[in-house]
């Protein structure tokens, strides 16, 4: 636990190395909700291929790790429909403020974007509030 | 050259997600949970990705990306009625489940049904998001 700090700085390093290496490689922002939203409402098939090796990336690393450094717990909750309802929400609002944690997070704030720190304000105000509703009140998560 | 760069990008996401801890769901609600037991890691990720990603936007001044074409400009208009609704609702699930898209492919290959029933569904979000952003400018007409 008291390296969890430093764990989190070695790889926060790395996820801004990553989105440096995709802007000034292939001019474009490292957003993970924009890579696959376009892939999946089809709205990007000129890019489909160099997205999809971007995912599979993504995807295949820890993968790659997992040998050397352990599987990782996601912890994530049981409860079927706190995972739709979750995952409906990530899908709709990220695709309709066109951007996630690391788009409007990530690569925005770094460009002092006022869109992206707006963006972020609000999904750290809605998810402190949620979790104050849902867990400290409702107790289902 | 553009595959290239994109797999490179995509394992060195996918790395610094793994070893920061951010795919483990209760980092982030952790994080979020001001209230309860707080975890301040999440704002290192945070702070660690912004450093290298701020020398880069300085980076492209003046300069091409390496494969071609143009950096991206910023949208406009900044501030509009998407960006603070779907924000809101972006931020209601992740702290639900304490996952964003990132993450959330990041640790499809590890975290069992969960990761797939909230992958399988944030996808059906992104498929439902064009109708239901045509609707929020339709509901409202344009400032």
């Amino acid at each position: 636990m008291q390296f969890d700090w430093i764990m989190g700085l070695i790889g926060g390093l790395l996820i801004g190395t990553a989105g440096a290496v995709l802007l000034l490689g292939n001019g474009k922002i490292m957003g993970a909700s924009g890579i696959i939203g376009g892939l999946v409402d089809g709205s990007a098939r000129s890019e489909a291929r160099e997205r999809l090796v971007f995912l599979a990336g993504v995807l295949a690393m820890p993968l790659l790790l997992i040998p050397f450094a352990g599987t990782p717990e996601t912890n994530a909750t049981t409860n079927l429909a706190v995972l739709a309802a979750a995952g409906l929400l990530v899908g709709i609002g990220t695709r309709i403020a066109n951007g996630c944690t690391s788009g409007h997070g990530v690569c925005g704030i770094s460009r002092l974007s006022l869109r992206g720190i707006v963006a972020t304000v609000f999904y750290i105000l809605a998810g402190g509030l949620t979790i104050v509703l849902f867990r400290h009140i409702v107790g289902v998560i | 050259m553009r595959l290239v760069i994109s797999l490179l990008s995509g394992a060195l996401f996918g790395a610094g997600l793994y070893l920061s801890g951010m795919t483990d769901t209760t980092k982030v609600q952790g994080w979020l949970d001001v209230f309860g037991q707080w975890d301040p890691t999440l704002a290192f990720v945070m702070g660690g990705a912004i450093l290298p990603m701020a020398v880069a936007w300085q980076l492209t001044r003046g300069r091409r990306p390496l494969s071609g074409g143009t950096f991206p400009t910023p949208a406009r208009p900044e501030i509009d009625r998407r960006l603070v609704i779907g924000s809101t609702l972006f931020g209601m699930g992740w702290g639900l489940a304490g996952l964003c898209p990132g993450p959330a492919i990041a640790s499809l290959g590890f975290g069992g049904v969960p990761g797939l029933v909230f992958a399988a569904f944030m996808i059906v979000g992104m498929r439902l998001a064009p109708g239901l952003k045509a609707r929020l400018d339709r509901a409202v007409p344009a400032e």
